[in-house]
């Protein structure tokens, strides 16, 4: 292995390292997709073992649907893991907080649900095996009136068909 | 007889048997000259609630019965204050008696018959001059005794008030139930006094933003049916629901065209929505907006000519109006935060709206070329106004901030006079939303 190669390969670990690292901090504040943390248990290719394993969600900021740093890194995941199980469908749901009208929120969720989706078809994944669906407002997670339950809600969540 | 012959029947025929009204000349012993008499005079702005009586109509029970709505009906528009007062025995009005009494309108009534065949008689009478206003005979079937104490009240409003009534109406509303993660959403419709409450779909799939036609029994909503989010009409009179054509992306924001024939509503595309008009059968129409952004929330002008609509096409929520044909859009939002749901006043020169600003929402009006902004009702939660089909009042649901568990959320419907004025709590047996308000039903 030449200087270059090796150089990479260290980069990417590096990398790697930083987004475990990012993903872990966010499962401590709550907000991150890595969900419950390793579950050796679940099925491989099932939605346990993509929202325990993976990380099944990513979250937006107030009225956007970009893509954060920590949101790519969770669909890149998502995409080796789509990668992985060829036989695997699944379908993205667009969300949003409370804090809109419904009509325009069922235009933003689904805003969301096609960015995360179509950065998964850039990541190499076929787009027959991506739907997406918009929930608007109507389907919230968090259950509270508060910037938390905001921002849990605010989400384009990935599940199994 | 043809299956759609159902869903072109009028309203009035489906809510029940015809009603036949005639009219009723003034007592001879009354001072009267009928039905053309003037009505009282009243300034149109805030004004002292007219004092009217309305003793208990003779007859039968159902005259007690209808009393009790009409004066419900009046009192809640908060533009008449009833007086006490027990019915007259005589053939005419004792109106020095509801004089001292403080009436300045006199409603007196007789209900005869049941079964298939009801009369119900009424006469209003201007108090201070002794002169019959107005005397109508009712023939219709006793099940449909409410539908005539709607008509009734209707006839009191605009012979009072100069101005067409709105309580034989019906709102049409998405019923919620259960957990805010686990939401149950129901269509629903009650009349305008919130009796006759029904459920219209079981609740298995999300049901949301319903409208009316404006002359058949029919609603147009949005459904997650099948897990397609989608536009669907609906029948009121039989139940039966159909998908509105053919799209590969989500509809959503359906409204009918004033004259019934069209449904303009929005489709998804890519990163934002379009907004594109469909035969009231289902057949494609006219894509209106194109630009790549959110285009949403549509709604006819009454003369059908223009459409005012919330687009995010300059970076955020605000209202646009356009041409029905889809060119000319314009902005007319310029206020502090961001806009959205736009309702077109009955009478044309006013967009009711939700506002979004900071953390509170409200709920105001602005003319169409945007000036002349004046919020109505501002607080954590309000959204979604409808107009009755005379425009006095509005109608819209409020929404409490829900504590950390969720406990404490509810969603309640809300009606407000259009000049501010007499906000009041809509009852409905659950917690309700989305609310819209039909025409007049006869």
């Amino acid at each position: 292995m030449n200087i270059k190669t090796a150089a990479l390969l260290a980069m990417l670990a590096t990398l790697g390292a930083c987004a475990d690292k990012v993903a872990d901090n966010n499962a401590a504040t709550g907000s991150g997709g890595a969900g419950s943390g390793l579950n050796q248990g679940a099925v491989p290719g099932s939605q346990e073992d993509l929202a325990a394993n993976v990380g099944d969600r990513v979250f937006f900021a107030l009225d956007s649907s970009s893509l954060s740093g920590d949101a790519q890194a969770i669909l890149n995941r998502q995409a080796e893991w789509l990668a992985r199980y060829p036989q695997v469908s699944v379908q993205m749901g667009g969300n949003c907080d409370e804090r809109g009208t419904t009509e325009y929120n069922l235009a933003l969720g689904q805003r969301r649900a096609n960015a995360a989706r179509d950065y998964l078809v850039a990541r190499g994944v076929s787009s027959a095996r991506v739907s997406s669906i918009s929930y608007g407002k109507e389907r919230p997670v968090a259950v509270g009136s508060d910037e938390q339950a905001y921002s849990q809600n605010r989400n384009a969540t990935t599940s199994v068909r | 007889m043809h299956p759609l012959h159902s869903l072109m029947t009028r309203r009035s025929l489906l809510a029940g048997v015809a009603v036949a009204a005639t009219p009723l000349g003034a007592h001879a012993q009354g001072v009267g000259a009928g039905n053309q008499q003037p009505e009282i005079t009243v300034d149109r702005a805030r004004t002292a609630p007219i004092p009217i009586a309305i003793p208990n109509f003779t007859g039968t029970q159902l005259g007690t019965d209808m009393v009790g709505v009409i004066t419900n009906n009046l009192s809640r528009s908060g533009l008449f204050r009833p007086v006490a007062g027990a019915p007259d025995t005589g053939d005419s009005p004792n109106f020095a008696t509801w004089k001292a009494a403080g009436a300045q309108a006199l409603v007196t009534g007789k209900v005869e018959g049941g079964g298939s065949n009801v009369r119900v008689e009424f006469r209003l009478y201007d108090v201070l001059p002794g002169q019959q206003i107005q005397g109508t005979a009712y023939t219709t079937t006793s099940s449909n005794w409410r539908r005539i104490a709607h008509i009734i009240s209707d006839v009191i409003y605009e012979r009072l008030l100069g101005e067409k009534g709105y309580f034989d109406t019906r709102i049409v509303y998405i019923a919620g139930t259960g957990p805010r993660d686990k939401r149950v959403k129901r269509l629903a419709i009650m009349d305008q006094d919130s009796e006759n409450n029904r459920y219209l779909t079981d609740g298995n799939w999300l049901a949301l933003t319903p409208r009316f036609h404006p002359t058949r029994d029919q609603i147009v909503f949005m459904s997650y049916q099948n897990n397609r989010p989608r536009v669907y009409t609906f029948d009121i009179g039989s139940g039966a629901q159909r998908l509105l054509g053919e799209y590969e992306g989500m509809t959503f924001a359906p409204r009918f065209a004033p004259d019934g024939n069209q449904i303009v509503m929005s489709v998804s595309r890519g990163a934002g929505s379009d907004i594109v008009t469909a035969s009231a059968g289902g057949g494609r129409g006219r894509q209106l907006t194109n630009s790549g952004s959110i285009d949403t929330s549509p709604c006819f002008s009454p003369d059908g000519a223009q459409i005012v609509f919330n687009s995010d096409r300059g970076g955020d929520q605000q209202l646009y109006i356009m041409d029905s044909g889809g060119g000319g859009a314009r902005r007319i939002s310029f206020g502090r935060g961001r806009y959205a749901t736009p309702v077109w006043f009955p009478r044309g020169d006013l967009i009711a709206f939700t506002r979004l600003n900071g953390g509170t929402f409200a709920i105001g009006v602005m003319r169409p070329d945007g000036s002349g902004e004046r919020i109505l009702s501002e607080s954590f939660s309000v959204e979604g106004p409808t107009f009755a089909p005379n425009g006095r009042v509005l109608m819209f649901y409020r929404s409490s901030a829900a504590g950390a568990g969720g406990g404490g959320y509810s969603s309640r419907l809300v009606s407000i006079d259009i000049t501010g004025f007499n906000e009041r709590p809509v009852r409905t047996p659950t917690d309700a939303s989305d609310p819209a308000w039909s025409p007049l039903l006869a």
